[in-house]
């Protein structure tokens, strides 16, 4: 698993587009950083970035990466190997590389600018959310045999996840708005990772607004050690589940 | 009614034959009781430093008091302290300790009743229900005193300085802390509030009822438990103070609650959950105050008339303004916003587009609270995008219509 995940490293490496996008990633935060002085707004900024174009380009690195490496994963499966394990570590070289293409564009200038703990939760936010994403990738994918039906499906996901099932949310709050909703706005911020990381975040900004009464309520739940648990354990299980859904459909893949 | 208060003073100084009685432990007069009724008008009492009981002592006399190194007055928590129902009383230097804390009256440390012309400075209230309690008085200074609250509970702390139907008292460059309200004014008229720190009190920095033609001026209020209250008061001028991080469910900078007539100027709101909130102003000036990095700039109730906000700085807020209904015949002109997004073609220095600070997200979370769950999210920015460009559900009629492109500088 391990050897491939190299491989595939390798192979990212060589095509230069991370590369490309971590340059991105340094500029955009540098310059965020360098306009701003006061360190919180321009993490305010980095929020918005990190919410909208970490998962799109995620997605579509992957997906598209996914495609462009399938005949070397064919010939893979024609190996004495396990499906799972090929599909695992394709999984791991992608994430890793990805994962630390965020972590040098966004984290190192947030580490010299802005280091606090509201940083270090947007860092972390980033990195979980860069995962999650990768393996909603790896989900459409593995589903779509086509590569126009899957990167279509996975920019149907990524919109979808930052901006449909917000307006869903939106919807729903208003058709219910009579009721008690607090533990249904959890549940619902739970179905979706870039809520989960932006709650993440703005349980550490925007807590002045956020603390009127239902801003209380939330700021009870996220702020609490269980509070972050749940949260760590809700993003752990986006990354897993549709890794897990993508493992089982690549099992029985007629390739 | 200053110069009144100057030319009493003058006036009685002439009487002035002024003998000195000096309260000692080893001294001839040795407890303060005795020293009260020893001394003669107008004589002048000296206490050394050291700790004398003094429960519920009234001075009758006009005197004048001095405590040389800080002594202590102790009411060991069986009555009121000291009371003063005397004109002419001159209080500098008193430490007054331990009054009784109760629900049926409102004990004191110092209390002043039915006096005129005195003057309290330099001394320090620990541990007092009620700090000074001034009612029915005229010409009173409270100078450079401190007064940090009794530990009795929370429920149980009375008011740093209490005014109760009072006139043209001065209330200069006191700390209070750990109070019910840090100072309070019931009925008091033409005071003036200056330079004083209240922080960390249980529920407001200062609080006004019924208190009409007053004036408080550089004072900081900070960390209170909801911040400062300005109710059923008519011209009330509040300049250069500085609210401060008040945070919490209904926590706010300024509450202005039916007021009229009021200058609200050079002030600085910072760190509130709710910068200013406003219900039942009429006819208000608010200028040149500096709103920044509160969660609510400004919440104006739709029964506010005929108010002004010019020549303000709004920067930092997550929500400008908000208000739940629409606005009449107000005026905002001539206010810096950060979230503007106008463009200047005649170089005036004012946008060219006007400024709308309610934002539809503002108006969505006054309706339904739980929606707060969504902000910064990327769906709200379209919406708010489309709604400034078309606006339809925001109130029509909260409107900067010359919004200013750069930050008035002030300091």
């Amino acid at each position: 698993m391990l050897k491939i995940a190299k491989y595939v490293i390798y192979d990212i490496l060589r095509s230069k587009v991370l590369i490309a996008y971590t340059l991105f990633l340094l500029v955009i935060s540098f310059s965020l950083f360098a306009l701003e002085t006061d360190g919180a707004k321009s993490i305010v900024s980095l929020l918005s970035i990190v919410l909208i174009i970490v998962p799109l380009i995620s997605i579509i690195f992957t997906t598209t990466y996914f495609y462009n490496s399938y005949e070397f994963i064919e010939l893979l499966v024609a190996q004495p190997l396990a499906r799972n394990t090929i599909l695992l570590g394709e999984f791991l070289g992608v994430a890793l590389s990805m994962a630390a293409t965020f972590f040098i564009g966004i984290g190192i200038p947030v580490l010299i600018y802005a280091s606090s703990s509201t940083g270090m939760i947007l860092l972390l936010a980033g990195i979980v959310l860069t995962l999650s994403f990768i393996s909603i990738a790896f989900f459409a994918s593995v589903a779509m045999r086509d590569k126009a039906k899957g990167i279509g499906l996975s920019l149907l996901l990524w919109f979808y996840f930052s901006v449909i099932y917000d307006a869903i949310v939106l919807a729903f709050l208003f058709s219910f708005s009579d009721y008690p909703l607090d533990r249904a706005v959890i549940a619902l911020a739970s179905l979706n990772p870039i809520d989960m990381a932006r709650l993440m975040v703005l349980m550490k900004l925007d807590i002045s607004a956020l603390m009127g009464f239902t801003g209380a309520v939330y700021k009870q739940f996220f702020g609490s050690s269980f509070g972050l648990f749940y949260t760590i354990g809700i993003m752990l299980f986006w990354i897993t589940l549709p890794l897990l859904a993508s493992v089982r459909i690549f099992k029985k893949k007629n390739l | 009614m200053k110069l009144r208060c100057l030319f009493y003073t003058l006036f009685f100084s002439l009487f002035c034959k002024a003998t000195t009685v000096t309260l000692c432990k080893d001294c001839p007069v040795q407890n303060f009781k005795q020293a009260l009724q020893v001394i003669k008008p107008y004589d002048t009492l000296v206490i050394k430093k050291g700790t004398y009981t003094c429960i519920n002592e009234t001075i009758y006399k006009p005197i004048t008091i001095i405590g040389e190194s800080l002594p202590v007055l102790d009411g060991k928590q069986m009555d009121e302290i000291l009371v003063v129902m005397s004109n002419d009383v001159h209080l500098f230097g008193l430490a007054i300790a331990n009054s009784k804390c109760g629900s049926m009256k409102d004990y004191a440390g110092l209390r002043v009743f039915k006096a005129r012309n005195v003057i309290i400075e330099n001394c320090q209230l620990t541990n007092t229900f009620f700090g000074i309690y001034l009612s029915d008085s005229k010409c009173i200074t409270v100078k450079n005193c401190s007064g940090k609250g009794a530990h009795y509970g929370k429920s149980d702390t009375g008011n740093g300085i209490h005014l109760w139907k009072c006139d043209s008292i001065s209330i200069t460059g006191n700390h209070l802390e750990g109070h019910r309200d840090g100072i309070y004014l019931e009925f008091a008229k033409h005071c003036t509030i200056e330079s004083n720190l209240c922080e960390r009190n249980f529920r407001y920095g200062l609080h006004f009822m019924f208190s009409d033609n007053d004036t408080y001026s550089n004072n900081t209020f900070t960390g209170n438990g909801t911040g400062v209250a300005v109710m059923y008061s008519k011209g009330v001028h509040m300049f250069n103070n500085k609210f401060l991080n008040n945070w919490g469910d209904a926590a706010y900078g300024l509450l202005l609650k039916d007021m009229s007539n009021g200058i609200i100027k050079n002030n600085i709101f910072q760190n509130n959950t709710i910068g200013v909130t406003m219900e039942g102003g009429t006819n208000m000036r608010f200028e040149k105050n500096d709103f920044v990095q509160n969660g609510y700039g400004l919440k104006v109730m739709a029964n506010c008339r005929l108010d002004t906000f010019v020549l303000n700085n709004f920067s930092g807020n997550t929500f400008d303004a908000s208000t739940n209904g629409e606005l009449k015949e107000n005026l905002f002109e001539k206010n810096y916003w950060d979230k503007y997004e106008g463009y200047d073609l005649n170089h005036d220095a004012i946008g060219d587009i006007p400024y709308r600070p309610v934002s539809l997200y503002s108006v969505l979370v006054d309706q339904m609270p739980y929606a707060i769950m969504l902000m910064r999210s990327f769906t709200i920015d379209l919406l708010n995008k489309a709604e400034k460009n078309i606006p339809s559900i925001v109130p029509e009629t909260f409107i900067d219509n010359k919004p200013i492109m750069k930050m008035i500088k002030r300091r």
